[in-house]
């Protein structure tokens, strides 16, 4: 039983940054319904972008406060990756908006591309340590199981900023005339939104988002490279497709269950008589049967194309 | 070619992973082999010939190998080729070298199966069976009996050496008490350490690359598991202590040679290496030199660069002394030599005993 | 129709030279005259164009976009691999009858089992993606590309992450182009069919295709098995002229390299695809030490391609090699 409870641990905290980097596919996707492939690598940029900043603060901030200088590097990672956001979409996509879908994913696996071997140039491409900006310690009170500072840490902020997401598109007019360009773009722009604003102003936070995660899965697993993000971009666009495409609470329960059923599969793989080397293939198989049962995922509401 | 050209030197050629994703351990040997022939080319070169060596880049991609190769052979005209450190890549190559009939030594693919491709392909480093021993036998001296493996199933040469490991504790009084697996580039282990946990091994095998290790060690301590971990040469990286900090100190790897071995052949190597490239050489290193340092030894031998002469002296390399210890090809190609074991310490790379063939 | 059947001749052309004169140093002919590195790059760009051209049915002519391609090659190689590697001995046996031509029938024969393996698995992909579209499909693609590399990994019988090594050296130049032009024949053929109006149809508005009765699930699934076959083949072919596969070889950094190809030709332009997959093969030597730059350069240029010329460097050449004709 401690051992499932344990799993149970180590799932949720992987699955809370699967829901993070979901979060940002499913804003993308419900304003401008298109797929963000860079989603990913902007996540590794986040990252990098964190080990630069903390390596480049800590002599002038060293007397700071542990957990006020993860905040500033937290919040220097955001601010840079929210305007790589803006800036991709502004060169990349915003000149394809009318063209046909297939012009713009083509162009998504560009910018990823790009953005993988630009790093792969820039760092190196062996795995370097990620400074800890947390000291990680282990929660006691737990009797038998075993969780970090840092895992609670995970949790609690992925929450967290599910919620204030929530309260940007529910309460601001910023999210009011998101939610009315995911409804009707052309009617949107008629009503007098923006839609270029309104635009990189999701482009920005789903980046900063992505980026807020990376510092998050840094700080758990302590060691980035260019291409970190490729499994888990992808593994966050599954979270993001189980919860339902466009759906907020839905990526987050998503990513959540992604990361529980990943963990029990390789935990209990002699039971469930799975080689643990199928990992990776979890998480398409569970895309497969979603998209072929259930392709509203668990909160999407049910679309037509109309013609 | 130039007819002149062709009289006053010996063309070697070298295929490594110069980038891509293992051009660490690309890059290491190349620095190793370019230093070898340096010093031969100071002392007088071989058979009054300087040697000259072509190096080509595979970018650690599948199907590379077997290109550069085929342009080594064919365009530059190599008289024996030296690579690779991923028995992958070796194995893309060994045929053709056969096939070409151009001698071919490997620094450091450990991967039997390399050699077994035919007589014209050589090794300078032991293979994995006898590296699995080593590790079982070093468990077993420390009463280390319940052992739980990890393996990196995307790595030919992590399951290789966790399946000889197995093969030899299982007949030697150990038990594997759980095996795991995971994929290089994964970073969350945390499942198949509580798996582990559960067991209660004595010791932790991690048999893939210091990439992974590090984090596994890390992880490992999180979860308040205290069996120490032992790994391969996989382990040789300054990046495993980087990573993985203090969670791998107290562990254990087998290696190629130790840099603490006062041995004045590994001393004035790393001297010289140091000299020239103001690093610490890693075991990569060390075999690169010693591959190309057996190479001209051969050729001396034979008085030939022929293809079939210069295998025939090859395969008669006898207590030849290299860095990496004696090295004697037995008739399967392969090096019979000694591996060491080494323990991290303080962040650096221990010596703690040599373990004969 | 016409670049097609001259692009068709030239290949064929090529093929039966290289057929005739390769391997015999005695001939006088300057194709007996290429060394093995050049050998082995002819032969891939040979395996490229099989590979660009079957991926461009799928993407080109029907608007599925795969990202998968790499694994249907994978399926390809190692089945033909099984045939001339683990069924090697008994294989030959029962062929022996046939006398001398008993290893190139074997080869055949798992050429044919490497196809028809890969066709399955396009078959078995093809059936769910038709209710997906654009980006769930091409994710799809990726997964399932993803799935059956990890299948075989953790498949011990065809050596797991250890690969599979000891395959013969079956693949020449003449076998390589014979069935390159076999490829750019059965694709332009079926272009010119039925078929291929109802490719076209599923590309340019799948709705208004089935408004007009047209089964549109026949047609996907159709270019998925016609694409994966020859994938399967390409793949077959790479098996036998390395020796030695691993799982590694066929990931979803291939299929990028596949896609690249096709987007670069020009999606729907077969003699773009194919002059695209060489042009692409010969760069790949010629900026060999550059490898880090090109990787770089190749991203920058699918951009700047969409933004500026949707249809690739050389898609349109077919009309416009159409126009020329029609103008003289």
């Amino acid at each position: 039983m401690n051992e499932f409870l344990q799993q149970l641990i180590n799932g949720l905290s992987l699955g809370a940054v699967y829901a993070l980097i979901a979060l940002g596919y499913t804003m993308v996707y419900g304003v401008l319904r298109f797929i963000n492939f860079a989603h990913g690598d902007v996540f590794m940029v986040g990252a990098f972008s964190g080990m630069y900043l903390s390596r480049w603060l800590k002599p002038l901030l060293a007397h700071w406060p542990e957990w006020l200088f993860a905040v500033v590097v937290l919040a220097g990672s955001m601010a840079f990756c929210g305007v790589l956001g803006i800036v991709i979409e502004r060169l990349a996509y915003k000149p394809l908006r009318e063209r046909p879908r297939l012009t713009v994913l083509i162009t998504a696996i560009g910018v990823s591309l790009l953005l993988e071997y630009s790093g792969q140039l820039l760092f190196g491409a062996a795995p370097r340590g990620f400074p800890s900006l947390i000291e990680s310690r282990s929660l006691s009170g737990l009797g038998e199981l075993h969780a970090t500072n840092i895992q609670a840490f995970v949790l609690t902020a992925t929450a967290l900023l599910l919620g204030g997401l929530h309260l940007i598109v529910m309460r601001t007019r910023m999210g009011l005339a998101m939610r009315a360009l995911s409804l009707n773009p052309t009617a949107a722009m008629l009503m007098g939104v923006n839609t270029n604003v309104v635009i990189s102003f999701t482009f920005g936070l789903g980046s900063a988002l992505a980026a807020a995660g990376a510092i998050f899965y840094a700080s758990l697993y302590q060691a980035i490279e260019p291409f970190m993000g490729v499994l888990p971009g992808m593994k966050a666009f599954v979270a993001a497709v189980l919860g339902g495409v466009g759906s907020l609470p839905g990526a987050m329960v998503g990513g959540l269950i992604l990361g529980v059923v990943e963990t029990l599969v390789v935990g209990y793989s002699k039971v469930l008589g799975i080689p643990p080397g199928y990992r990776d293939a979890v998480a398409f198989v569970i895309l497969i049967l979603i998209l072929l049962f259930k392709p509203s995922g668990l909160f999407g509401k049910q679309q037509r194309e109309k013609v | 070619m130039a007819p002149s050209e062709a009289v006053t030197e010996i063309v070697v050629g070298e295929f490594a992973s110069l980038s891509g994703a293992t051009a660490s351990f690309g890059q290491s040997s190349h620095k190793g082999t370019a230093m070898a022939v340096d010093e031969i080319n100071a002392a007088g070169g071989v058979l009054g010939k300087k040697m000259r060596l072509v190096s080509e880049d595979d970018q650690s991609k599948p199907g590379e190998a077997a290109t550069v190769v085929r342009k080594l052979i064919s365009r530059e005209r190599i008289v024996a080729l030296l690579g690779e450190v991923a028995s992958s890549r070796s194995l893309e190559a060994a045929p053709i070298c056969q096939q070409a009939g151009i001698p071919m030594i490997s620094p450091a693919s450990t991967n039997p199966k390399v050699t077994e491709v035919g007589d014209f392909v050589f090794r300078v480093c032991f293979i994995d069976p006898f590296q699995g021993t080593v590790l079982s036998k070093f468990a077993l001296s420390k009463n280390w009996k319940r052992v739980a493996i990890l393996t990196d199933v995307k790595q030919d040469y992590s399951v290789g050496l966790s399946q000889f490991f197995k093969a030899h504790l299982s007949v030697n009084g150990g038990t594997v008490v759980s095996e795991q697996s995971y994929s290089s580039g994964d970073k969350d282990f945390k499942a198949q350490l509580t798996a582990i946990k559960g067991t209660t091994p004595d010791v932790i095998l991690a048999s893939g690359y210091y990439t992974e290790s590090g984090l596994i060690a890390l992880q490992a301590r999180e979860l308040q598991i205290a069996a120490p971990l032992i790994g391969g040469d996989g382990w040789d990286s300054p990046s495993l202590v980087e990573v993985g900090g203090k969670a791998v100190e107290g562990s254990f790897f087998s290696n190629h040679f130790s840099v603490e071995d006062p041995a004045p052949a590994i001393q004035t190597f790393l001297k010289k290496f140091n000299d020239k490239y103001h690093e610490q050489p890693d075991a990569m290193a060390a075999l690169g030199y010693d591959s190309a340092m057996i190479l001209a030894d051969a050729i001396k031998r034979a008085g030939t660069t022929e293809g079939p002469k210069l295998r025939d002296a090859l395969a008669a390399t006898k207590d030849f002394s290299a860095v990496t210890g004696k090295i004697t090809l037995n008739p399967q190609r392969n090096a019979d030599k000694s591996a060491v074991m080494l323990e991290v310490r303080n962040g650096q790379f221990k010596y703690v005993e040599t373990v004969a063939p | 129709m016409g670049s097609r059947n001259s692009l068709l001749l030239c290949v064929l052309v090529f093929a039966v030279v290289s057929a005739l004169f390769t391997g015999h140093p005695e001939a006088a002919w300057p194709l007996a005259q290429i060394d093995d590195y050049l050998l082995n790059i002819l032969i891939m760009a040979g395996i490229n164009v099989i590979l660009a051209v079957s991926l461009n049915i799928v993407s080109g002519h029907t608007g599925q976009f795969s990202l998968g391609h790499a694994g249907f090659m994978a399926v390809g190689a190692y089945g033909s691999a099984a045939v001339t590697q683990i069924g090697g001995k008994p294989i030959l046996n029962a062929l022996s009858f046939l006398g001398g031509a008993a290893p190139i029938c074997m080869f055949v024969l798992s050429l044919l089992v490497g196809g028809l393996l890969a066709a399955l698995a396009g078959f078995a992909v093809g059936l769910p993606s038709l209710r997906l579209k654009g980006d769930y499909l091409a994710i799809v693609t990726l997964g399932f590309g993803e799935i059956i590399r990890v299948v075989i990994q953790n498949t011990e019988a065809v050596g797991g992450a250890r690969g599979l090594t000891g395959i013969p050296a079956f693949t020449t130049l003449g076998w390589t182009w014979g069935l390159a032009a076999f490829c750019i024949y059965c694709v332009s053929a079926l272009i010119r069919s039925t078929y291929g109006r109802g490719f076209l149809a599923v590309r340019d508005d799948e709705i208004a295709a089935e408004a007009m009765g047209v089964n549109t699930t026949k047609y996907k699934v159709t270019a998925f098995v016609v694409g994966s076959f020859f994938a399967g083949l390409a793949g077959a072919l790479y098996a036998h002229l390395i020796g030695y596969i691993t799982p590694e070889g066929f990931s979803f950094l291939k299929s990028v390299d596949v896609v690249v190809m096709v987007i670069l030709g020009g999606m729907g332009s077969t003699l773009g695809v194919t002059v695209a997959a060489i042009l692409l093969t010969a760069l790949n030597e010629l900026l060999r030490q550059a490898e880090q730059y090109r990787m770089v350069a190749f991203a920058l240029l699918l951009i700047v391609l969409m933004i500026a010329r949707p249809q690739g460097l050389l898609g349109g050449i077919d009309r416009w090699l159409q126009a020329r004709r029609n103008r003289s």
